[in-house]
């Protein structure tokens, strides 16, 4: 559902407020290029995509119902661009399979870490996790520590890094994600699930060293 | 240390995110929630998992490249004059 600054939002657009529609380029552009980069080969093609949804959502705009939020709406307007380009451009890949977690197992902790099936304890910690807890606040919030958040990030398969950009970075519901990038409900909780346990171990890895550090 | 529960430990770290996401159903939550109560480092999993999340929400998302900034405003204008 659109909430009330989203129809706001839309009115200053169709007003052709120029502030209004750069503040949006600024908060989605990003988001939507990396997006784009999956349809299509090339990063310049990528942007043309991008272009050319915003003129999609610019003569769209009248008939923007409010019945999705404003976001999905122009994610789902990317989406289907970039779909439409990347068939022109003869790419091979189903693009289905775009959103498709790998079928491979990606164990969320290293399986080595717990103790084996025959154990008095089988399955159970055998190198626990060691509690975050006395890390002050301001390390955790430290420009080092998010920069390495980011690189994590920026190393996960697209379709992980995609999905935990639009749920934890920007802070969309599920609903939404699913929505915008037309994928299973299945899908995107895999592939979030994967996302954040690779991200958390690579942090758990990062404080460990901290730890030893000092 | 593995407490008396049919959830394994392995099996936990899988099903944190299902947890987080409000999927699991009323009894697979229930023995998540027993497993919880009596395992010091699930609990800690999952208090890490919360946190990774809360920290990947005070990143910032880069900026668009301004060439594609200023091609996209001269977009706007154009469309604004038609
Ligand atoms: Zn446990």
């Amino acid at each position: 559902m659109a909430s009330p600054e989203d129809l706001q939002l839309v009115r200053a657009l169709r007003a052709g407020d120029e502030v209004a529609f750069m503040m949006l380029v600024e908060r989605y552009g990003p988001a939507m290029l990396r997006l784009a980069r999956m349809y299509v080969p090339t990063r310049v093609i990528a942007e043309d995509v991008v272009q050319e949804a915003w003129l999609g959502v610019l003569k769209g705009l009248d008939g923007f119902q409010g019945r999705s939020s404003l976001r999905t709406w122009i994610f789902r307007i990317l989406v289907n661009t970039a779909k439409t380009r990347g068939q022109r451009e003869s790419r091979s890949i189903p693009f289905s399979s775009l959103w498709s977690p790998n079928p491979e197992s990606e164990p969320a902790v290293d399986p080595e870490r717990f103790r084996s099936a025959g154990d008095a304890s089988p399955y159970g910690w055998l190198d626990r996790p060691t509690s975050w807890e006395g890390v002050p606040e301001d390390r955790l919030l430290s420009q080092e520590t998010l920069d390495h958040i980011q690189a994590s990030i920026d190393g996960l398969p697209p379709n992980q890094r995609e999905v935990i950009r639009l749920r934890d970075v920007l802070g969309w519901s599920s609903e939404e994600v699913r929505e915008a990038l037309d994928i299973s409900a299945t899908n995107q909780r895999v592939l979030l699930h994967r996302a954040r346990s690779k991200v958390r171990a690579a942090l758990e890895r990062y404080f460990q060293e901290e730890m030893t550090k000092a | 240390m593995t407490p008396p529960t049919d959830l394994t430990c392995r099996e936990m770290v899988e099903l944190v995110n299902d947890y987080l996401e409000g999927g699991l159903a009323a009894g697979e939550r229930a023995r998540f929630e027993a497993h919880l109560s009596v395992c010091d480092p699930c609990t800690t999993y999952l208090a890490q998992v919360r946190e990774t999340i809360r920290l990947a929400g005070r990143l910032t998302e880069e900026s668009v490249p301004s060439e594609v900034r200023d091609e996209l405003l001269r977009a706007f204008r154009s469309w604004k004059d038609a």
